[in-house]
């Protein structure tokens, strides 16, 4: 118990060491879930490049209709294609085993990846894969080092590599810091392109980890604005009460 | 106003005959005067007389969305994670009710902190409110426990991870820890077993708890009547009504004055429910939006913000038993402030120098132990949740040295109270 414990102790000191040591790579995503054209080309991206391994598991396709502003209709032609029925929640077509044989972990479930780990993350994540002949995938990425994730999106962003700067310090010891991407073969989109294709990708995953988060705020505006009334008149009605109080 | 009008309208014809008929039968009528309409509180409370209300509104707030969510939330490890997200996607407004419950935990620390700490400033705790104190004390231990098994249902990955390393404390009673530990779980590890009873603990035994205890906090408030910003006995003078001359009835004058309180507390807290659920991670926090994994922790175990002080307390001692020893001690000497307290005044305002400089010392440390506890235990951190712990301990050892010989001026006879 002892043991657990201090691995426990061990493990928040070096994983918040992490964390700080990880956000130098992360660029902002900058993306709008209130913008319904990003919306929808960001699910044409997930169900294109996402759906083959990754589920969404809490999310209803006829939800995400309504929501995205589309027809059931357009929402079939579009965006369905293993066989499910517009009321059922968005599943992959690969198993388990299968996923975990290929890669050698489960691909995990991206409804709540934009919450646990926030957009910002996962744009930079899907911006800095590099070529790595030493991983199996051929690609390794900047922001979760030896990830198990190939470079999905190689034929729109091309091929880039990692540039990297040789530092010795004072006591001898080389290190290498990362200095940039180069573009070693050109993909079907430019930068700009893919970057926003990138972004809105990020957009639809944000919108599916909190479908109701657009209706919360409007929702939010008419609450505090009675509240605001309701504490005004309260007020008013303390202050009448109160005046005998001598 | 006039002052007849204050008087409870009386009821007549059909509705008095009711309400006799029931007052026959039940001390309906009675338990209303008693307290509420001839309750008679201090005339002169400012802002920190209006959290102990507050903290009753949250604890109803608790109770009814908490009600709600148990209609839809499904205690097993293979359901509970996905039963939450049907409650955020699929139930009809349960994206609402999970909101306002899951920020009605915070809320309700930051009330009962307020409300506590306004003890603090006053003296309420002192003779003869040692038992008001007391109940007290005992809610905000069963505000933690209920708190801590909530947390474990949404069965996400800090909820699991948190859940390990605190019932893992109890590892370190000599002897009988392991066992304590496993009974505790009532399995090897955290698993649906653990869960279903820290289900039944949380929406059952905590809640039953709580209830009793607030109503006899209640009780024991209004046999004693309340304390004052000026920390002065205002029974001791009575008008010829035989009513304390500087009281006023609870009801309408703080009735309608909490209304208000109400009225800028949900404001607030409803800018939290619609605007930011998450208070950035500190309220919903982001690693809880993965499922529990026994085999992978989160990047950084740390608990909710309400338990961050004393969790910096246990990390900042190196000794395991001898942390959590300390940890617990910091909750319980509380219990004991009413006969640390040797000062001859409650409020601050006739407290001395010495007195003060605790007191704010002790906020102090007590606010950055609780961002310490959201840091790395390491190198300065750990220094300087060592210095504030201190801080923390001596707010307590010393008082009933410091208490006794700090300057402390003479209360006046009456309240101070200006009329607006």
């Amino acid at each position: 118990m002892r043991i657990e414990f201090l691995a426990l102790v061990a493990a928040l000191a070096v994983g918040s060491a992490h964390a700080a040591g990880g956000g130098g790579h992360v660029q902002h995503a900058n993306n709008d879930v209130s913008n319904k054209a990003s919306l929808q080309r960001g699910a044409r991206n997930f169900v294109n490049y996402c759906l083959g391994c990754h589920s969404a598991k809490y999310v209803r396709y006829n939800r995400v209709a309504a929501d995205i502003g589309i027809t059931e209709q357009q929402l079939i032609d579009n965006l369905m294609f293993t066989g499910e029925r517009p009321h059922d929640t968005i599943r992959n077509a690969i198993n388990a085993d299968e996923a975990n044989r290929a890669f050698g972990v489960v691909p995990p479930d991206l409804s709540l990846v934009a919450r646990s780990r926030g957009p910002d993350y996962i744009y930079s994540f899907l911006r800095s894969f590099y070529a790595d002949p030493a991983k199996a995938t051929g690609a390794n990425n900047l922001v979760l080092p030896g990830t198990a994730m190939p470079h999905v999106l190689w034929d729109l962003q091309g091929i880039q590599t990692a540039v990297w700067e040789g530092q010795v310090d004072a006591k001898g010891n080389a290190s290498k810091h990362f200095k940039e991407f180069e573009l070693a073969s050109p993909g079907r989109m430019d930068p700009h392109e893919f970057d926003s294709f990138v972004r809105d990708t990020v957009n639809f995953l944000d919108y599916i980890a909190e479908p109701v988060q657009l209706k919360r705020k409007a929702l939010g505006y008419r609450v505090v604005a009675f509240l605001i009334l309701f504490t005004l008149l309260a007020w008013a009605l303390k202050r009448e009460f109160w005046k005998d109080v001598k | 106003m006039m002052e007849s009008s204050v008087e409870t309208a009386r009821p007549t014809g059909r509705l008095a005959a009711f309400v006799a008929w029931i007052d026959a039968r039940f001390p309906m009528s009675k338990m209303w005067k008693e307290h509420a309409s001839e309750y008679y509180a201090p005339k002169n409370f400012n802002f920190w007389y209006y959290f102990g209300a507050l903290a009753l509104l949250v604890l109803v707030i608790q109770i009814v969305t908490g009600i709600f969510l148990t209609m839809n939330y499904k205690p097993s490890a293979a359901d509970a994670f996905s039963s939450v997200e049907y409650i955020m996607r699929d139930v009809e407004w349960g994206w609402l009710i999970r909101y306002v419950h899951s920020t009605g935990a915070s809320a309700f620390f930051i009330v009962v902190y307020l409300h506590m700490f306004r003890a603090l400033l006053y003296g309420s705790y002192q003779k003869p409110r040692e038992l008001l104190w007391i109940f007290g004390f005992l809610i905000y231990l069963c505000l933690m426990a209920e708190a801590f098994f909530g947390y474990l249902l949404p069965w996400g990955n800090m909820s699991y991870w948190g859940a390990q390393v605190i019932v893992s404390l109890f590892g370190a009673i000599p002897w009988v820890g392991n066992s304590l530990v496993e009974w505790i779980r009532g399995d090897y590890y955290i698993s649906d077993v653990t869960l279903n009873r820290f289900f039944a603990l949380h929406v059952a035994a905590l809640p039953l708890a709580l209830i009793f205890l607030v109503v006899a906090h209640i009780l024991a408030l209004h046999e004693v009547g309340s304390n004052n910003p000026d920390g002065v006995e205002i029974k001791k003078v009575k008008g010829p009504d035989g009513h304390p001359l500087d009281g006023i009835p609870f009801h309408p004058y703080y009735t309608v004055k909490d209304t208000a309180s109400t009225g800028v507390f949900l404001i607030l807290f409803c800018l939290i429910v619609f605007f930011a659920p998450e208070m950035g991670g500190y309220f919903l926090e982001h690693a809880n939006f993965e499922p529990a994994d026994a085999l992978r922790t989160p990047e950084h175990i740390a608990p909710v913000w309400y338990f961050t002080p004393f969790y910096a307390i246990l990390r900042a001692v190196p000794n395991k038993l001898a942390g959590v020893g300390l940890m617990a001690a910091a909750v319980v000497l509380l219990a004991f402030l009413p006969w640390l307290d040797r000062g001859k005044v409650r409020s601050i305002r006739y407290r001395g120098p010495i007195f003060k400089t605790f007191l704010v010392a002790f906020a102090i440390s007590f606010i950055t132990l609780g961002w310490l506890g959201l840091q790395p235990a390491t190198g300065a951190y750990k220094a300087a949740a060592q210095v504030f712990s201190v801080v923390y301990f001596a707010f307590f050892i010393l008082m009933p040295w410091y208490t006794r010989i700090d300057r402390t001026r003479q209360p006046p006879d009456r309240v101070t109270y200006h009329a607006h």
